[in-house]
């Protein structure tokens, strides 16, 4: 079954973010990271080196070395519109509502948060809704 | 030293993404549609990831006690739940339906998954361009 791979997926990415906090002290969120690492330059929130680029840069790769290892397929092409009106929706939604599925999902719920457990209900609910009414 | 630990937990949280199926967007807009033939294996994701990090948050952070490379642990300390949290998830969710991709994945896919994934990105970064515009006003 699928099962097994998705629970050994989650656990390597829940060490991934323990590594993260235990090192850095951070939390994981790769809305939060990109964000910082792209428009906060300067700020006080990003003097604490330039570490954020190395884990998107580690993101990146493993990415393609993995995929190509695990062989994983190349998904069918669809329309630009609809990448660029969900890729605007997720980067505007995820700066504004302070995360995303590891920031929030992840991490927040790992760390008992309200605000994180209530915020992936919202995407988990809204995200459901979306796939129901585009079908 | 601290950059080469980023890099391999940046490393090590792609291996979970492309492993448990995330980076594949027909995989996550199966797990959302919960009223059709709904594919819950991701849910075994989270649930995995939350084993991980439930333990993790609450033993790692003490006081008294420094992460190894930096001064203190700067955790998110926000309580207030108000409209920008749910209406920003809210629209994260729709985004995150009509593509598959939220920004992990994305980044993760971004030599693997064709030039849909590279319009993806650019247009999320713009997102993100904006938003932050925003709410500097």
């Amino acid at each position: 079954m699928n099962y097994l791979p998705a629970l050994a997926g989650g656990i390597i990415i829940g060490l991934a973010s323990w590594l993260v906090l235990v090192s850095l002290g951070r939390v994981a969120g790769i809305s939060g990271i990109a964000n910082a690492a792209l428009f906060e330059q300067g700020q006080a929130s990003t003097q604490d080196g330039n570490w954020r680029w190395f884990f998107l840069g580690g993101l990146i790769a493993g990415g393609a070395v993995f995929a190509a290892w695990l062989a994983i397929p190349v998904p069918a092409p669809r329309s630009p519109w609809l990448l660029i009106v969900a890729g605007l929706l997720v980067g505007f939604g995820t700066v504004i509502g302070s995360g995303c599925t590891s920031g929030h999902g992840v991490c927040g719920i790992g760390r008992r948060s309200t605000r994180s457990l209530i915020a992936t209900c919202v995407f988990m609910i809204t995200g459901a809704l979306t796939v129901w009414m585009i079908k | 030293m601290k950059n080469i630990v980023t890099l391999i937990a940046g490393l090590m949280f792609a291996l979970g993404l492309v492993l448990s199926g995330m980076t594949q967007p027909v995989k996550v807009i199966g797990f959302l549609d919960i009223t059709g033939n709904w594919d819950p294996s991701l849910a075994f994701v989270m649930g995995g990831a939350l084993l991980v990090t439930l333990a993790a948050f609450a033993v790692t952070p003490r006081s008294g006690r420094k992460p190894w490379f930096s001064e203190k642990f700067e955790l998110p300390t926000r309580k207030d739940i108000d409209i920008r949290l749910v209406g920003g998830a809210a629209l994260f969710g729709n985004g995150w339906a009509l593509a598959g991709y939220c920004p992990g994945p994305a980044f993760a896919s971004l030599y693997a998954g064709g030039l849909d994934i590279v319009i993806f990105v650019a247009a999320m970064i713009a997102g993100m361009y904006f938003a932050t515009r925003l709410s500097k006003r």
